[in-house]
């Protein structure tokens, strides 16, 4: 490999990042996946049964870590979903917790009480709505207010493109009647 | 009609697809709505390509193959209009990753749309490049990339800082490109930059030395105040977490000081004063100000020596390994195995708290504790926790007790104060979890047994005893029988008690029933097996009174389905009834068994014929499973190694016991044996030999299980083919030639090397094994070279090998590249040198810790572990 191995970082291996979003529900079903590490899609399948098997399975009480594979999963159950973010080792797992429930505040916030149904019609807007909030698996923003913000500015855009659409065809149609 | 409207209809699929009571149905649903999708992409129609893709998303979600989706991501990229755009780099992001060769046409529309004049678009394509682009995407757009860094928008700075931080993960080189661009960000105050601006700080000064003396020198004083100024900020409702602004700025400020502080005395005082503060004054009663704790932690114990902050930094950990929080016990758990490496008697204090961690509910927790409980073990306290541990082992869930029993051994291994209580401990966790022990640790104890003269009787004694209860526990069975067959005297007749022992009262009945019992219990593996076959010819010596029931029972094994069962019986009869003048000096006790030179094969065994050996699993038909056969290669491959080294002849054993021996001891006579290396696995089952140990005999290879092993296949394609036996029997010699011949390329390795270090096997694994040797430069004591072997155990090729290494602060790590990044399959290796430089040479042992990256059929493995069996005085 043409990596740096070594590392005398006191046990640190280099590359610290989240390397997997995963959000799945209670039953099992995949509301969400985002890579920030390469996997092929045959190995993204195994990983998302691997670790939705082990987290289903785990007690209520225990501690929100698995070491899994020589990384660990940081995961917290909100209602029916159970969101999940995959870090290496020397991570700092607390930290992750919090991001999560950043994300979640977010969610929150953006869909206004956010349940499962949100996320299975809205699945599109869950996924921009963490692009805003992490980059290469790395924490873009701490301000909910801004990742808002953002996300709002780009749906108006969205929604004058719609709209300047529909009059174009409104236009033909006059114009062809 | 709105073109773009696409949430009716896909709003109208995902309905459907839900609606969907079972598999198949929705299997039907999802193949429809493909070939509709399929259709339309033909059809070519830019109108429907925002609302397939959307589509196509959803059934990537559900696991359904959508690659002919992707070429409509980059359509959609290449279209003018922001919504078109926003959800092909979505689509791009979720079905593409950056091994596909589709995304290298992305380059020229990431190009554009970074130099786009609308800011989101900017925006989607620095997170689409800084999610998944390849190095090679990385090389051509990092000047882009670099002059985003200073946009005029901070939403686009920050986006820019972390696809900076990409790039330079993906193409080291470009780090000191990104230098300048980083430090500005410093200085901002806009705090999504300022986060990504130290991320991307933080990600330079690992990869680049440069960059790390530039930021080291030029900034580590702004990052200090920077740090001071948000943990004395007034409330922020913005960035407010639990009464904390902003515990994520937090973090990353302390995380990059933590590597401008390490190796750096000047760095790591100017930030001592904050760091006290961060670790005194943080909020602990919620998640948030522990994770600052924590990371306030981390960067105490990596920069230079300040036992101040050190303590507190204990105290911390202490704080948190008595939270009630699982999470928080569990992180404490985790850092304090860091911590042991400064301050051992601090760590020591908390034992008992950690001890009762073992037993928790929690797996996380457990083996956390488990991890950190052997790390605490010395020969003060070995005894006591040793006795926690076995006492937990009884109770303990089925599914640890193979973590805990090995942990226990590996303890007891290493701290035994004596032999006796070795022999003990050793009993305990063969009696609790012998299913669970490895081979090695059990050929192991017989060797201390061996050693061990006036405890034989004492633990001839035990093991009859233990067996009684345990019978199915198979290693304690086989420890057990190879006991009895070489003390079984002692046993019936009550030698060498110890003041400890109450008498028993065994019969010579009692003795061989227990023998009998493991070779007729239909469960036994095929070791078990042919050990017990040679305790009851080594007991038809010791017992001549019974000899004729002993007769018997080997007699039976006549009708075994295993042909080197049914040989040996008949042979083993023969030197029962026919040849009882020599049958007493043919199964004397075995000589004692040499400690040193078994813990150097042990620890350095030449694994080239394992896998060579390893067939695939079959079932035999008698309900003897194939799982044993694994367990055995082991033993099998220290056999045939032995082979090699045997010197003898011919020996009147071998003229009274082969059937075709002679060819094979001809093959081993050709090989040169500069050394007559004993192997002891091999004396340990064969019968004893009037000869020196020294000179292992070929006959008692034919003895010894491993040659079953390896025959047992062939017989049973003997017997299922109902060829005549002797033909099978020929066609095992024509297997223990090609074991040899696999062996002969690797002549005794310990003859080349340096006798000061032996070589460790620093990782096995069922698939991969890592030998290290050792070598000193002269007049160079604290440097050691490393040459680390690593050998494919599989029947598959690795490739992308990689091996990366990982050593606590005192110790020094240097890695030269690889001798290949391909292992070819069954024996295949590589080579690669270390240099570790140990600055507490003499005080401290080394100790590594690695992962192992490759691939096997495509998919990605990954291997780690930690060596801590590095010699002494390295």
């Amino acid at each position: 490999g043409t990596d740096d191995h070594s590392s005398d970082l006191f046990w640190e291996s280099r590359i610290n990042m989240i390397h997997f979003v995963l959000l799945v529900s209670r039953q099992g079903k995949v509301r969400l996946t985002k890579w920030y590490s390469p996997y092929t899609q045959k190995e993204r399948s195994k990983v998302i049964r691997e670790l939705s098997g082990v987290i289903l399975n785990r007690g209520p009480k225990l501690c929100n870590f698995i070491e899994w594979r020589g990384y660990k999963v940081v995961y917290k159950r909100y209602a029916s979903l159970y969101f999940c973010m995959c870090i290496d080792e020397a991570d700092n797992e607390l930290e992750v917790l919090e991001i999560i429930h950043h994300y979640v505040e977010i969610l929150d916030r953006y869909f206004g009480s956010v349940c499962e149904l949100d996320l299975i019609f809205n699945f599109h807007k869950a996924y921009y709505i963490l692009d805003e909030l992490l980059i290469a698996g790395e924490l873009q923003e701490s301000s909910k207010k801004t990742v808002a913000r953002i996300i709002s500015a780009q749906d108006q855009l969205v929604e004058a493109a719609k709209e300047e659409a529909s009059s174009i065809s409104n236009i033909i149609a006059q114009a062809t009647k | 009609m709105n073109p773009f409207s696409s949430s009716t209809r896909l709003r109208d699929m995902i309905r459907s697809i839900r609606a969907c009571k079972t598999a198949a149905e929705e299997r039907g649903v999802v193949r429809k709505e493909c070939a509709d999708i399929r259709a339309s992409i033909n059809e070519n129609d830019p109108h429907d390509r925002h609302r397939n893709l959307a589509k196509l998303m959803f059934i990537h979600m559900l696991g359904y193959p959508t690659h002919f989706g992707q070429m409509e991501c980059l359509k959609l990229i290449a279209s003018p209009g922001f919504p078109e755009k926003r959800i092909g780099y979505l689509g791009l992001m979720l079905l593409l990753d950056e091994r596909q060769e589709v995304l290298m046409l992305v380059t020229n529309s990431l190009k554009q749309d970074l130099n786009h004049t609308n800011q989101y678009v900017v925006g989607l394509a620095l997170c689409a490049l800084g999610n998944i682009c390849s190095a090679e995407m990385a090389r051509d757009l990092a000047p882009e990339v670099e002059r985003l860094i200073q946009f005029r928008d901070p939403n686009i700075r920050k986006k820019a800082a972390l696809c900076s931080t990409r790039i330079v993960r993906k193409v080291p080189d470009l780090a000191e490109n990104f230098i300048n661009a980083a430090s500005s960000l410093l200085k901002e105050k806009h705090h999504g930059v300022l986060i990504t601006g130290v991320q991307l700080c933080y990600e330079l000064c690992t990869i680049n030395d440069e960059a790390l003396e530039f930021f080291r020198k030029k900034c580590t004083e702004g990052l200090i105040k920077t740090l001071r100024d948000i943990t004395n900020s007034a409330y922020q409702p913005e960035y407010d977490v639990a009464g904390i602004t902003d515990p994520f700025l937090h973090i990353r400020l302390l995380k990059v000081l933590r590597v401008l502080g390490h190796g750096d005395a000047n760095a790591s005082d100017l930030m001592t004063d904050i760091l006290a503060q961060v670790a005194t004054k943080t909020e602990s009663n919620k998640n948030a100000g522990n994770a600052i704790l924590y990371e306030c932690v981390e960067t105490i114990m990596a920069i230079e020596d300040t036992s101040s902050l050190r303590v507190l930094a204990i105290n911390i950990l202490g704080r948190f390994l008595s939270n009630r929080d699982n999470n928080i016990r569990y992180v404490a758990l985790n850092m304090l195995m860091k911590a042991i490496a400064f301050d051992d008697q601090a760590v020591q204090r908390h034992r008992v708290t950690i001890l009762e961690c073992v037993k928790d509910p929690d797996a996380s927790i457990r083996k956390r504790a488990l991890e950190l409980v052997s790390l605490l073990v010395n020969e003060n306290n070995v005894k006591q926790l040793t006795k926690e541990l076995i006492d937990y082992l009884e109770i303990s869930d089925e599914d640890f007790k193979e973590d805990l029993s090995a942990k226990i051994c590996s303890i007891v291994e290493k701290f035994s104060p004596e032999k006796i209580w070795y022999i003990d401990q050793m009993l305990k966790v063969l009696s609790e979890a012998g299913k669970f022990v490895k081979d090695d640790v059990w050929h192991a104890l017989i060797v201390v047994i061996s050693n061990a003269s006036e405890l034989h009787g004492y633990t001839v004694r035990a093991l009859y005893k233990a067996v009684l209860t345990y019978s199915e526990q198979e290693t304690l069975v086989r420890v057990a029988i190879w006991c009895i067959g070489e003390y079984g005297d002692l046993l019936v007749n009550n030698v060498g008690m110890l003041g400890i022992e109450d008498p028993i009262t065994v019969t010579e009945c009692d003795a061989v029933d227990v023998v009998e019992d493991a070779i007729t219990r239909h469960n036994s593996d095929m070791t078990t097996k042919a050990m017990a076959l040679v305790a009851l010819l080594k007991l038809s010596s010791r017992f001549p009174s019974i000899s004729e029931r002993i007769k018997d029972v080997i007699l039976k094994q006549k009708g075994s389905l295993l042909l080197e069962m049914q040989q040996r019986a008949i042979e083993f009869n023969s030197i029962v009834e026919r040849h009882k003048n020599i049958r007493s000096s043919l199964v004397e006790r075995m000589p004692v068994l040499d400690e040193a030179t078994f813990n150097v094969r042990r620890a350095g065994s030449l694994p080239a014929s394992v896998s060579t050996m390893a067939k695939p699993s079959v079932s035999i038909p008698n309900g003897v499973s194939a799982a044993p056969l694994v367990d055995l290669l082991d033993l099998g491959s220290d056999d045939i190694l032995a082979a090699p080294s045997s010197s003898s002849g011919a020996d009147f054993l071998q003229d009274l016991l082969s059937v075709d021996l002679g060819s094979s001891s001809a093959q081993s006579g050709a090989t040169p044996a500069p050394k007559a290396g004993t192997d002891l696995l091999l004396d340990i089952l064969s019968i004893g030999t009037p000869s020196p140990a020294q000179n292992s005999t070929s006959a008692i290879d034919l003895l010894s299980t491993a040659d079953m092993n390896n025959n047992s296949s062939t017989a049973l394609d003997a017997l299922s083919s109902s060829a005549p036996p002797h033909i099978a029997t020929t066609a095992s010699a024509g297997g223990m030639f090609d074991l040899l011949d696999g062996l002969s390329p690797s002549p005794s390795k310990e003859a080349t090397n340096g006798p000061a270090y032996p070589p460790i096997v620093a990782y096995e694994s069922s698939s991969l094994k890592i030998e290290f040797t050792f070598s000193k430069p002269s007049g160079n004591p604290q440097t050691t070279n490393v040459e680390a072997t690593f050998i494919n155990l599989s029947p598959d090729t690795f490739t992308d090998f990689v091996f990366q290494a990982a050593v606590p602060k005192f110790l020094q790590l240097h890695l030269d590249p690889a001798s290949s990044n391909t292992l070819p399959a069954s024996g295949g290796k590589v080579t690669q040198n270390l240099r570790v430089t140990n600055s507490q040479h003499g005080k401290k042992s080394l100790v590594m810790r690695m992962r192992i990256g490759y691939k096997v059929n495509g998919k990605d493995v990954l291997e780690e572990g930690q060596i801590n069996n590095f010699p002494r005085g390295l």
